[in-house]
């Protein structure tokens, strides 16, 4: 049994929307509703749900990006909601993040070489040269060049841009990497690709994932654990192989019957 | 077994670099009450195959060949005849719900504006032929007042198939109708979609790049590569005996559900080197 490394205890987030005819009321919308899940350390938990169910809020809020109502998330005996400014930042190398959508994720302006060293340089690790071996070396290890580095992101395809996302969150060394959807927006061979080395890295860095999809079929390859939410609430958690083997709840059920191509496999 | 559209050789370049191929020599045959899935990946000119069918390629992209639909060369039909087909004879479904309809129409008035075109119904029988499609698709008719936006994405799919079939097409082409939706929608549209294509006894060319897709609604399978077609068959031909070598190397990085596969990508320059 490994240690937990990240773990959230009853987290609530409420958003308000305003309604009615001219927005002139308001509702609360539940987006997390006493959410509690345990990441251990070198495995992987996935986050499955539909729209709206609150997974991306879930990983937006383990990482301090968003404000929550209560609850706790603990990293490294800390609950990062408690600490100050200056001690969050020094904690956020440790715990870093894989977009979804590599074309948005990427400043434009920026060369790739400074996308992935910027981390470092805010985190002031190393001098200037020690740095720019670092960027060289997780370039490479993603499976681009050094030259690369002079490129701006539109040079680069899905799948490139999407190695470059993984390079800037893992050139930090971080312990815990929470992927939000990292393959949905990429062709099925690239998606191959990128889950390959995702599992590769793991390996090699000793890395936590928070794996955030939709898509049943990807999580059942890269995932040791699994929590299904559904609207702001966990509907089933556990081993990935028990959960797909034989689902509780009537949702989980449902959901794993609705992945195309079960009944004809 | 009737045969519905016929397209033979079709080639798709851009008109600034002619020699540039999209589409090459793309043939297929469709008939009555089949679905033929296109799979591919990005730029395998599955969708490009789709648009020219309907006449709607951009007019910066340059079409060769023949599109036989019915009998009928589609190619030489100028923009007036090929609007008397499009959505009267066939129907298509895009991928996006929510950019293909109108913000600021009802949902009803927008499935009427195809059946007032094509079929020119006024009143009390359009309203009731929107009622009866809508519920066809699954929606409760009062839905004919309410506006895209009050409507789930599956929701708006519905009223973009009740659109698409609001003519009684014999064809319908569907681009990628169900990646935009969430598993379990998905699910549903899927057999709402193959319940029509039997009741209605259409034609349906599913452009998908989802495998699993492909092994719930296809009938016959084409996949496509680069522009080319690679390999045609059956569904159970494709799926558990496919012969091309780029077929075989799509398929294994697939993941299944079960997570007994290995993965494993694409070797491009291996295909090259076999092609």
């Amino acid at each position: 049994m490994s240690e937990v490394i990240l773990a959230a205890n009853h987290l609530v987030k409420t958003y308000t929307q305003r309604s009615g005819r001219f927005g002139f009321g308001s509702t609360q919308v539940k987006a997390l509703d006493d959410v509690s899940i345990a990441l251990k350390a070198g495995s992987t938990l996935a986050v499955v749900g539909e729209s709206g169910s609150g997974k991306s809020t879930l990983a937006r809020c383990l990482l301090q990006l968003h404000p929550f109502d209560s609850g706790e998330v603990i990293f490294a005996g800390q609950d990062l909601a408690k600490l100050d400014k200056e001690a969050l930042r020094s904690q956020r190398k440790d715990l870093q993040m894989v977009f979804q959508d590599p074309f948005a994720s990427l400043n434009p302006r920026m060369k790739v070489g400074e996308i992935v060293a910027e981390g470092l340089l805010i985190h002031g690790l190393g001098s200037k040269t020690e740095q720019q071996e670092k960027v060289v070396k997780m370039l490479e290890r993603v499976g681009l060049k050094a030259e690369d580095m002079q490129k701006y992101p539109h040079q680069f395809s899905g799948g490139q841009r999407q190695r470059i996302g993984i390079a800037r969150a893992l050139v930090l060394q971080p312990k815990v990497v929470v992927c939000d959807e990292p393959v949905s927006a990429l062709d099925v061979s690239v998606q191959a690709q990128i889950l390959l080395l995702l599992k590769e890295l793991q390996q090699e860095m000793h890395l936590s994932y928070i794996f955030i999809s939709h898509d049943l079929r990807v999580v059942r390859h890269i995932a040791d654990e699994i929590v299904v939410m559904s609207a702001g609430k966990i509907v089933e958690q556990g081993a990935i192989v028990d959960i797909y083997n034989a689902p509780q709840q009537p949702y989980t059920q449902q959901l794993l019957s609705a992945i195309p191509g079960r009944k004809a496999a | 077994m009737s045969e519905i559209l016929n397209i033979a050789n079709l080639m798709i370049t851009p008109k600034s670099a002619p020699s540039r191929l999209l589409v090459s020599h793309v043939s297929l045959a469709l008939s009555a009450g089949k679905t033929t899935c296109i799979v591919g990946e990005s730029g395998s000119g599955k969708s490009l195959t789709a648009l020219s069918v309907m006449g709607l390629l951009s007019s910066q992209l340059q079409a060769t060949g023949s599109i036989l639909f019915q009998g009928q060369e589609l190619t030489k039909l100028d923009n007036k005849a090929l609007q008397k087909i499009r959505g009267a004879k066939i129907g298509m479904i895009f991928q996006e719900p929510m950019t293909s309809l109108n913000p600021v129409l009802t949902v009803g008035y927008q499935i009427g504006e195809t059946l007032t075109a094509h079929l020119n119904l006024k009143g009390d029988a359009l309203k009731t032929r929107i009622a009866a499609l809508l519920t066809q698709v699954g929606i409760p008719p009062e839905r004919a007042n309410s506006y895209p936006d009050e409507l789930s994405g599956g929701q708006r799919q519905r009223v973009m198939i009740a659109m698409s079939i609001a003519c009684e097409p014999l064809l319908l082409i569907a681009d990628e109708p169900t990646t935009a939706l969430d598993v379990t929608v998905q699910a549903q549209i899927l057999k709402l979609l193959d319940e029509l294509k039997t009741r209605m006894n259409m034609a349906m060319l599913f452009i998908t790049h989802d495998f699993g897709v492909v092994a719930d609604i296809a009938d016959d399978v084409i996949v496509m590569f680069r522009g080319e077609i690679v390999e045609t068959g059956s569904r159970s031909d494709v799926l558990n005996n496919p012969q091309h070598p780029y077929t075989k190397a799509l398929l294994a990085c697939v993941p299944d559900a079960e997570g007994l596969k290995q993965l494993k990508p694409i070797d491009y320059a291996w295909l090259e080197a076999a092609a």
